[in-house]
């Protein structure tokens, strides 16, 4: 077996944010209490979320159809407004459909977040440099879609206040976390998504 | 009788329960569209692409809602991967497609797609259920509603262009 180094995959890559990624998800997701629905985009975004809060039902976390995470949530956050709804998601995903955001804004749930965890690389597929690390500024397209409620996180001591906004914000919430490029050992769940939809019902309706 | 289809489709989808409507701006469904923007019991949602309708309504069955997408043939082809989540997942989906490059059609570029539409779809695992006539719409609707939500499947109704009207040029 061999042993991972620190960087895993990711040793010799360089991102603009520092932060570590496992860590700042944690930190976000203790915020918002145990009972906000979480949608998490698949790979590193899924790795963090499982990571945070372990392989539980008020996850929907994805293995595939790149691109969904963002517009599940919103879904989920209009037949849901009694509950808090995050969808936890990579720069790579959000970039596919990034006009989702602008969905999102107009729709305007009060209780939708989405976390955009940026190490400004594809991990999954050889941490080969997306546009976020070339100058495309995640943030600024959220805010451009027309969220109000937008916060860039560089800095741990500043996950505190973006954990407040996405708690407190009365429309949709945008956060962008830059992050270190790192390979954090991968967090494995079941891959049976229908699986995980029968369990996450089960848990919020009472029936799968 | 026969011309008051879209509504009587808005009332079906009505008595089921569905109350998020994902679309992307469309002739077709001009009625469904406007019928949904002035319902204040259901959400209304206008997408930048056909995809976002996939992942939203898997959502909404997530909270125990309901939804259906509202899309021309040309945005099928836009959704096929996001599809894989519905599979996968074995998710309710229930999608109205209004035909373009279908029968009387006068634009060369809406053929493609149009040919595709249902062969794609059911490469897909979707069931389509095809309508021509105003008179079988009602309970063409009807059984594709319950077929999507008893059975957890993805179901398409194709509105052909003979029921439709094919756009003049």
């Amino acid at each position: 077996m061999s042993e991972i180094k620190p960087g895993g995959r990711a040793a010799g890559k360089t991102a603009t944010g520092h932060i570590d990624r496992r860590a700042s998800v944690k930190a976000l997701l203790d915020s918002q209490g145990d009972d906000v629905l979480i949608v998490a985009g698949l790979a590193g975004a899924k790795g963090d979320v499982i990571a945070a809060v372990g392989d539980d039902p008020r996850v929907f976390a994805f293995g595939g159809a790149m691109g969904a995470a963002a517009s599940m949530g919103l879904g989920l956050a209009l037949a849901r407004p009694d509950k808090r709804v995050l969808v936890v998601t990579g720069d790579g995903e959000l970039l596919m459909n990034v006009g989702t955001l602008a969905t999102i804004a107009i729709a305007n749930p009060a209780n939708l977040g989405v976390v955009c965890v940026d190490n400004e690389h594809y991990g999954e597929t050889g941490f080969q440099r997306s546009h976020t690390g070339m100058g495309t500024d995640l943030a600024t397209m959220a805010q451009g879609a027309g969220i109000a409620a937008v916060r860039t996180v560089r800095e741990t001591a500043e996950l505190a206040e973006a954990g407040d906004m996405l708690r407190q914000s009365n429309g949709a919430a945008f956060v962008l976390l830059k992050v270190a490029v790192d390979d954090p050992p991968k967090v494995k769940i079941h891959w049976d998504a229908a699986y995980h939809k029968n369990r996450f019902r089960q848990a919020l309706l009472g029936q799968p | 009788m026969s011309s008051e289809w879209p509504e009587e489709i808005y009332g079906l989808l009505r008595d089921a329960n569905i109350d998020q409507f994902a679309y992307v701006p469309d002739a077709g469904h001009d009625h469904l569209i406007k019928r949904s923007l002035a319902d204040p019991d259901v959400h209304s949602i206008a997408l930048t692409t056909e995809e976002e309708g996939v992942g939203m309504l898997a959502g909404a069955h997530l909270g125990g809602g309901r939804g259906v997408l509202l899309m021309q043939s040309s945005g099928v082809g836009n959704c096929i991967n996001l599809l894989s989540l519905i599979r996968a997942g074995r998710f309710p989906f229930l999608t109205i497609v209004s035909m373009r490059g279908d029968f009387g059609e006068g634009n060369p570029w809406q053929i493609p797609m149009g040919q595709s539409t249902q062969p794609v779809l059911e490469a897909c695992d979707v069931t389509c259920l095809k309508i021509e006539d105003a008179d079988d719409v009602a309970t063409t609707m009807s059984a594709a509603i319950t077929m999507a939500f008893n059975n957890e499947m993805p179901v398409a109704v194709l509105l052909g262009q003979k029921l439709l009207g094919a756009k003049k040029f």
